[in-house]
């Protein structure tokens, strides 16, 4: 059995299948009308759910469940940036985009990403949230981030925050733009790490900071190995050599390898799925010449191999966003994806073959499995 | 004084529309409402003390732009959604 938390533009859903994962049952909406930007649950206990909220005029907030789902209470503190002192130009959150557990040492920690770029922490499950300040008060912030008007459609975002397995002072942060960034003292300092890394929209082609990574990726049975999907390929890095190889030079030319999520098998750190979108001229972001599929890697990027069996086959101009595709833990694993014209495609094989398992929802932002 | 909750802020009010509230400046106010029905002031004013882009208060039919402005206790407190629908 499988449960899909989907977050939308317009609320919430769960998908829950039976145990063959050939069936599946939408649930009715929650926080309809509400955007949102992601919904998860904590795999340290199950039961916490965590979902970023807001709405069109009201702020935003986080809502928790600690009955997965059945009840909701809104955080009594939610994520914000501090109070500016006199004279000093403050930072307004707008939304929080990425929500993630904390190390399996620290039940109850959790960290959120926000736009624009911020870092909050949690540590009583989600009810309330402070800020990171060696991140949110860093001097170089609004210089490795480009400022305000450097982001995505939706805003700048402080996404992908990964925590090391075996440190939990050991962190990695993704940032739309800004680059990617390490912290070995829990968020205390930072610095980036984007060496080889192209930013083909900036002067200066391989700079220290400022690049677009749309999602990154850490195996926790490897996590010396490092995933990402970036606005300009998709790389790899061995964390001791420090440096980010495009291991999107291996896909097909005519597909290329630009697209927002990456996921990776849970029990397998050679192999991971991409959902490639085009990024030529002005960025259309749907499916090369309308025709989708995922690409899956079995060797670490070296090959990758086309993923379109059940999908449609031609005049499908689809667009996945890079928290909307995910895996589940099953034997063979399940790969989900959700699109911006509200379906959810599903692959109970690890990307054989694919699934249209609901259709008419909003704008998927968001996709993630809990088992 | 009396305040009248738009429906988007209603979950908080326990569904009510007219709730009463206290105090001598747009602020106060607000912060008697969040004390009665938590949650409710930072849904309407950012961190930096601002009133949210698509959030209006009007005090007797009057637009107020900021947390200082001065309430009377036989003042009206109108808080309404901008559009921004879509």
């Amino acid at each position: 059995m499988t449960l899909l938390l989907v977050a939308t533009r317009k609320g919430a859903f769960t998908l829950k299948s039976d145990r063959s994962r050939r069936r599946w049952k939408l649930s009715a909406p929650m926080f309809l009308g509400h955007t949102v930007h992601h919904m998860v649950l904590d795999p340290r206990d199950r039961r916490t759910l965590l979902a970023a909220a807001r709405t069109g005029h009201l702020g935003p907030t986080v809502f928790r469940s600690l009955d997965r789902g059945r009840s909701w209470k809104e955080a009594s503190r939610p994520a914000a940036f501090r109070k500016a002192a006199d004279g000093e130009k403050g930072r307004v959150l707008d939304h929080v985009f990425w929500l993630a557990p904390g190390h399996a040492s620290e039940p109850g920690v959790w960290y959120a990403g926000s736009s624009p770029q911020g870092l909050f922490r949690s540590e009583d499950g989600g009810d309330t949230w402070a800020p990171v300040a060696g991140f949110n008060d860093h001097p170089m912030l609004d210089t490795w981030t480009g400022g305000a008007q450097d982001g995505t459609p939706d805003g700048p975002k402080l996404h992908s925050v990964l925590v090391d397995p075996r440190d939990r002072a050991h962190m990695y942060i993704g940032m739309s733009s800004g680059g990617v960034f390490e912290t070995r003292d829990q968020g205390a300092s930072w610095h980036p790490l984007n060496a080889g890394c192209l930013a083909d929209f900036l002067p200066e082609k391989y700079p220290e900071y400022g690049h677009d990574p749309h999602c990154l990726r850490l195996h926790p049975l490897a996590p010396d190995v490092l995933f990402q999907q970036n606005h300009c390929g998709i790389y790899r890095m061995h964390r001791p050599e420090g440096r980010w190889r495009r291991i999107g030079e291996n896909m097909p030319k005519t597909v290329g390898d630009i697209g927002f999520p990456m996921v990776l098998h849970p029990r397998d750190p050679q192999t991971a799925w991409v959902f490639p979108m085009d990024g030529g001229s002005v960025w259309p972001r749907t499916s090369p010449q309308g025709r989708p599929a995922a690409y899956r890697t079995r060797n670490g990027g070296k090959s990758w191999q086309r993923l379109a069996q059940g999908l449609p086959r031609r005049d499908a101009w689809l667009t996945v966003k890079r928290q909307a595709m995910c895996a589940d833990g099953g034997e063979p694993v399940g790969v989900y994806f959700g699109t911006t014209n509200g379906e959810v495609w599903a692959s109970r094989d690890e990307g054989g073959r694919w699934a249209c398992i609901a259709r008419h929802l909003p704008h998927v932002y968001a996709v993630e499995a809990a088992a | 004084m009396n305040v009248l909750v738009p429906t988007p802020l209603r979950s908080y009010t326990g569904e009510r529309h007219e709730v009463q509230g206290e105090g001598g400046t747009l602020g106060e106010l607000l912060a008697d409402l969040d004390r009665r029905f938590p949650g409710i002031r930072f849904r309407m004013i950012d961190e930096q003390d601002g009133i949210r882009r698509h959030i209006r208060i009007f005090v007797n039919g009057e637009q107020v732009r900021a947390l200082g402005a001065r309430l009377g206790a036989a003042d009206e407190v109108m808080i309404v959604q901008a559009l921004s629908g879509g």
